[in-house]
């Protein structure tokens, strides 16, 4: 069935009677060509992509719980493309453009809105930085903009200008950055996997992963042993987990990022603005929601809900910022679990074992990565090769010396 | 959460500075190869439940502290100064009486295992 506003027209007066499930709920067949482990954001855009530019159809995509239930369905949904390192430039690039164009590609509204991204700075130091990062981005073909006070303070007007522990010296506008609607992220991609003919499996959790002289055949499930030819492990914060299925010990720690979301308001922050100085980031859903979060809880932890302090700490640095938020009641907050590498950046890789692939270590920047890493994902499993911009995203670069720290803080997983 | 501090007793959490896996207390040589150094700084068992970790206690005393705990429930398992672990190379084997228990010193008894 094709989405339309005709459609929704035609439905709304028909009562609504002749919606169809948006995909099927196959048994698992006993044989794939290619399983995805993993119905999240990543895993199901790996499948959507390897069926639609691959032409590879016979696919299960296995999910422990339901699709989308994971960090897909639990992050802030920012999309922005403001990398500095080369490696991490081109792919966040190609995925923003991905981006552009992923509603009418899905034939479903992500909602996507490039209201504009813009990271406060607030010394001398920072902008010399954030310029460098501007500079970076313009070369990479991706729009930025070096604002400064006075320039924040006609797009952010509320945001407290005399605060003198941070005061505020500019920002970097990143035009094309925004947010999406991230469960229709994953839906979309669902549904377009399954029409191309992909089995998307749910309730059906991985315990075990075979594997023959050195070569993958199949995985073990609690919907019964599946053979494959190819196994995609795309499975975030449970990464190490799985990945010791198959004797693998991974440069991944999983942490804890909390996020909350207050009460519905009248449209009152425009952009995604964040201040990192005080570990602090907001937009406002479609919904009217405050969207806002900080840094990790600093443990390692799965239990997919944070402690008090980090919840303290993040509603200090709002108060901080925008003293107007004050009065705004949360709603709820929530934890997911990030697959922290030790450089803060991703790893989308072949294994030692034939035929195992692995997509990881997005630490708490998956979402806007979404449709870029299905598409390396799917072409370095079909063709064996990696894709062009995600060459340096290998798993082998922490023995090899080739990391991609971003932020520059060294080997601890909990710092990026 | 609230930890045990071999020293000073139970405190807050925000006392503490967490480091990481334990593993950071084992060194490799100087020498060794890159693939020790990889297995030290990067590699991790990532455990959902049990494990050790080194916290700094920061605002108290400032011991280095091995906390055993379980990454699903938050639950401090057990502490011990790092300075008292068996040796360098013990690998965070855990054994029976492994841990030095910690009797609570306030008069009001903290439940255990269910601190979050």
């Amino acid at each position: 069935m094709r989405y339309s506003g005709f459609k929704v027209i035609a439905e709304g007066l028909g009562g609504n009677k002749g919606w169809k499930p948006a995909w099927r709920d196959p048994d698992p067949k006993p044989e794939y060509d290619i399983i995805i482990i993993g119905g999240g954001g990543h895993g199901l855009s790996t499948a959507y992509y390897l069926a639609k530019n691959h032409g590879l159809t016979n696919i299960a995509v296995l999910e422990k719980g339901y699709l989308g239930g994971g960090n897909v369905g639990r992050n802030t949904t920012i999309v922005r493309a403001n990398y500095f390192l080369p490696g991490n430039q081109e792919f966040y690039s190609h995925s923003l453009k991905l981006w552009e164009g992923l509603e009418s590609e899905l034939n479903y509204n992500v909602m996507h809105s490039q209201r504009g991204l813009i990271n406060l700075f607030h010394s001398d130091g920072q902008r010399d930085a954030f310029a460098r990062r501007g500079n970076a981005m313009i070369n990479q073909g991706d729009d930025a903009e070096l604002l400064d006070r006075e320039g924040v303070r006609r797009l952010l007007p509320y945001l407290d200008f005399e605060q003198t522990r941070f005061p505020i010296y500019g920002g970097l506008l990143h035009r094309r950055g925004g947010s999406a609607r991230h469960d229709a992220v994953a839906w979309g991609y669902a549904r377009g996997a399954d029409r191309r003919g992909v089995d998307l499996i749910q309730n059906c959790e991985v315990t075990g992963i075979d594997i023959q002289d050195g070569r993958v055949t199949g995985v073990q499930t609690t919907r019964g042993a599946i053979r494959a030819k190819k196994v995609g492990i795309i499975v975030a914060g449970r990464s190490g987990q799985v990945a010791a299925m198959a004797g693998m010990r991974l440069p991944v720690e999983s942490h804890i990022l909390q996020a909350f979301v207050t009460e519905g308001l009248k449209p009152v922050i425009d952009h995604v603005v964040s201040f990192g100085m005080g570990h602090f980031y907001i937009s406002q859903s479609d919904k009217g929601g405050l969207v806002f979060g900080g840094d990790l809880d600093f443990y390692a932890s799965y239990a997919a809900r944070g402690n008090l302090p980090m919840v303290e700490h993040v509603m200090e640095a709002g108060m901080t910022l925008m003293p107007m938020i004050g009065k705004a009641k949360v709603l709820r907050s929530w934890g997911g679990i990030m697959d922290m590498t030790p450089d803060g950046s991703p790893i989308i890789d072949r294994t030692h074992i034939d035929g195992l692939f692995i997509d990881c270590g997005w630490n708490y920047g998956g979402f806007k990565a979404v449709p870029a890493s299905g598409w390396c994902m799917a072409h370095l499993m079909a063709t064996g090769e990696s894709h062009e911009v995600a060459r340096r995203f290998r798993l082998d670069r922490f023995v090899t010396g080739h990391l991609l720290d971003e932020e520059g803080t060294g080997s601890q997983h909990n710092l990026h | 959460m609230r930890i045990t501090c071999p020293l000073c007793g139970t405190r807050d959490r925000r006392e503490f500075y967490y480091y990481g896996d334990a593993v950071y207390a084992d060194r490799p040589d100087a020498g060794a190869v890159p693939e020790a150094w990889n297995d030290y700084l990067h590699l991790r068992d990532n455990p959902a439940g049990e494990t050790r970790d080194l916290w700094y206690h920061e605002m108290g005393c400032s011991s280095w502290i091995e906390v055993t705990r379980n990454t699903v429930t938050h639950a401090i398992l057990g502490t011990r100064l790092v300075s008292e672990r068996n040796s360098r190379r013990d690998k965070f084997v855990y054994q029976e009486g492994d841990l030095r228990e910690i009797k609570p010193q306030a008069t009001k008894p903290e439940p255990k295992g269910t601190e979050e």
